[in-house]
């Protein structure tokens, strides 16, 4: 990893997370992840930078897979 | 169905079979080069080659022109490159030209946009035409050639049967309606389509991605007033989960194409009536119109692992080929027998080596895998392959309609640009202060000259730009003659932006298929001497 920010660095993390949850309330689950999506893009155009962009998608691709390590073990 | 101006032109034959000398020689006669195939890129390269003084036959087992429209879209480059073949000026005055664009998701339109071409270009992005207009052009053109006298045949209703590999020729079996004779070619250029018989009975492998998908042609006539602009439907009210796409031809001609997915009933789906009922729920219920040409087709990613084998070269669709996002079919098989004419020329005349043909397939295979990959990406995005696809692919066109920064991932073909040959082996040094756009490996890029349109004064042999620096009147190296050409920093404010930059002048050494090789802020003889031979092969 090089570019990508790994240290905590949202100044509000329960506000932030609340939020965040708050915002698939009442929500189906199609449009729940409809909502994600839309959001993933609009996080990813604010990001820009395509090694970063890379490596948050490896990021997440990797903590994925460590949970269902989890959950087959 | 109905008559049509369009289906009496790929009804009519337009070589028919006429009797060769050859088929009566006792011997089998040695041809220099034989093309196989008399669909756009075997009459590319028939047309490439003759007009360069090398002899070439060509054989078709059909005598018409491309049955339905076909291709109906053709970019910049190849119509330069049929500029420099004379075929491109009866297709620009014929084709349209469209620069804006409607993407429809669901039953809004989400966005339109405006193409908005760079000036200072000879010839538009593109133009729609339907691909038996282009080929008339061609054979026309091949006409042309044999009333001028240049060593040019075409001979309908000639099919090749079998092939045999020599190390310095091949023979070849031909059917005819009088019977089969043989041929012998120095060189056999295999253009014989997707389907290519020539690559099975040399048993070579055709490798790629099919894609589990169904699409629905129908050609229409109309008098709409529909404005000539593209539109491409996700998941319409008419066709619901699959796409659409609205796109205007020459002659009213409209092409229609739907999405209509794995399993169907070709027969149904093609069924007059159902066809019009699918029309009428898109364009509405009282729309009139005539069905000039209905068909069903599937499409695979895939090429050779090889282009060339031996004494046998393919080309076009018999190569690769790629699905119709982005209309890269014909418009990069006409590149490459762009890029093989020269070459083969110099082989033939014993200036290079033969080594120099393997340069063809390192330059083409890379443009085949950079289509092959853009096409691909298109098609995923038509026509999700999961539900996580499906899901952002939704999500980029909810967002395009209200942000402007989602719309570039939109991807309903990506139009055809031509390849950049940054890895080329024929590539001379660089310099780095000239513009980008213009390095070596790359195509010329178009800007007016005092004298004209600067792409109408290259190609079809080895050039030196000189732009406001000195070289000498005169160049020649390892037999090939070089021409030079003076210009002025000055030409036109297109020219200096494209050629030099900030640099006072220039040297550019061109290939004959318009491809940069190097380039220098001045000349210098020795390294033009070297660059030209690396160009050719020699070193
Ligand atoms: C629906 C559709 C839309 C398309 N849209 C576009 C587009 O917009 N832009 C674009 O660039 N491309 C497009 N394409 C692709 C384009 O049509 C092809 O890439 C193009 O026709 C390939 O030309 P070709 O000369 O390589 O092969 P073909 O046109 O297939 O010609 C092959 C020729 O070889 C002959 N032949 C075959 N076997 C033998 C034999 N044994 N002996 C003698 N002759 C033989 C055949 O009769 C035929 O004439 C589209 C294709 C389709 C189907």
């Amino acid at each position: 990893m090089g570019k990508l920010i790994t240290e905590p660095n949202i100044p509000d993390p329960d506000g932030f997370y609340e939020e965040l949850v708050g915002l698939h309330e009442g929500l189906t689950e199609a449009q729940s992840a409809a909502v994600n999506a839309r959001l993933v893009l609009i996080l990813a155009n604010q990001v820009g930078d395509r090694e970063v962009l890379s490596e948050a998608m490896e990021a997440a691709r990797k903590a994925a897979e460590n949970g269902i390590d989890r959950q087959e073990g | 169905m109905a008559q049509s101006l369009g289906q009496r032109i790929f009804e009519t034959p337009l070589y028919p079979y006429r009797r060769s000398p050859d088929q009566k020689a006792g011997a089998p006669v040695r041809h220099k080069v034989v093309v196989v195939g008399a669909g756009p890129i075997g009459l590319a390269a028939g047309i490439d080659l003759a007009q360069q003084g090398v002899p070439v036959v060509i054989l078709d087992e059909n005598d018409k022109v491309s049955h339905g429209s076909r291709a109906i879209c053709f970019a910049k480059r190849p119509l330069e490159i049929l500029d420099r073949l004379g075929c491109g000026e009866r297709m620009v005055e014929k084709g349209v030209t469209w620069n804006i664009g409607k993407v429809f998701f669901g039953d809004r339109k989400v966005y339109e946009f405006d193409l908005l071409p760079e000036s200072g270009h000879k010839r538009p992005a593109f133009i729609n035409l339907q691909q038996y207009y282009l080929e008339q052009y061609m054979v026309d053109r091949v006409r042309e050639l044999e009333a001028a006298g240049a060593p040019i045949e075409l001979r309908g209703r000639n099919r090749v049967e079998a092939v045999g590999v020599h190390d310095d020729h091949v023979r070849l079996e031909i059917s005819t309606p009088e019977g089969p004779y043989n041929l012998e070619a120095e060189w056999l250029i295999a253009c014989d389509g997707a389907r290519s018989p020539i690559r099975s009975m040399l048993g070579l492998d055709f490798v790629g991605k099919v894609f589990e998908d169904n699409f629905l042609i129908a050609d229409v006539v109309m008098e709409a007033d529909f404005p000539t602009e593209r539109w491409f439907w996700f998941d319409p009210p008419f066709n619901p989960g699959q796409s659409a796409l609205l796109h205007k031809q020459p002659d009213n001609v409209w092409r229609i194409d739907f999405q209509i997915g794995w399993d169907i009933d070709r027969k149904e789906e093609l069924k007059e009536e159902n066809v019009r009922r699918r029309l009428h729920a898109m364009l509405g219920e009282d729309a009139k119109f005539d069905l000039e040409w209905l068909s069903i087709y599937t499409f695979q990613c895939r090429r050779m692992e090889k282009f060339r084998h031996g004494r046998v070269i393919f080309a076009g669709d018999a190569a690769h080929q790629v699905s119709p996002f982005g209309a890269r079919g014909a418009n990069s098989g006409f590149q490459d027998t762009d890029n093989l004419a020269w070459k083969l020329k110099l082989v033939i005349e014993g200036k290079a080596p033969e080594d120099l043909l393997e340069s063809y397939d390192a330059e083409r295979i890379f443009a085949a895998d950079e289509n092959i990959l853009n096409s691909t990406r298109s098609t995923e995005f038509i026509t999700p392959k999961s539900p996580a696809s499906r899901l952002f692919r939704d999500a980029v066109l909810d967002l395009s309609e209200h942000f402007e920064f989602a719309r570039p991932l939109v991807n309903a073909g990506r139009l055809s640009v031509p390849s950049i040959y940054d890895e080329s082996p024929l590539n001379g040094p660089d310099d780095a202060d000239l513009p980008r756009r213009t390095r070596p490996g790359a195509p010329a890029a178009d800007a007016p000259t005092r004298e004209g349109w600067l792409i109408d004064r290259l190609g079809n042999r080895f050039q030196i730009l000189a732009i406001g620096t000195d070289a000498p009147e005169h160049f020649e190296e390892a037999g090939v003659d070089v021409e030079v050409v003076r210009l002025s920093p000055d030409e036109s404010p297109e020219f200096r932006e494209r050629w030099l930059g900030e640099a006072p002048g220039a040297v550019y050494l061109m290939r004959p298929d318009q491809h940069v090789v190097a380039r220098w802020q001045a000349f210098d003889d020795a390294a033009m001497r070297a660059a030209l031979r690396r160009a050719i092969g020699l070193e």
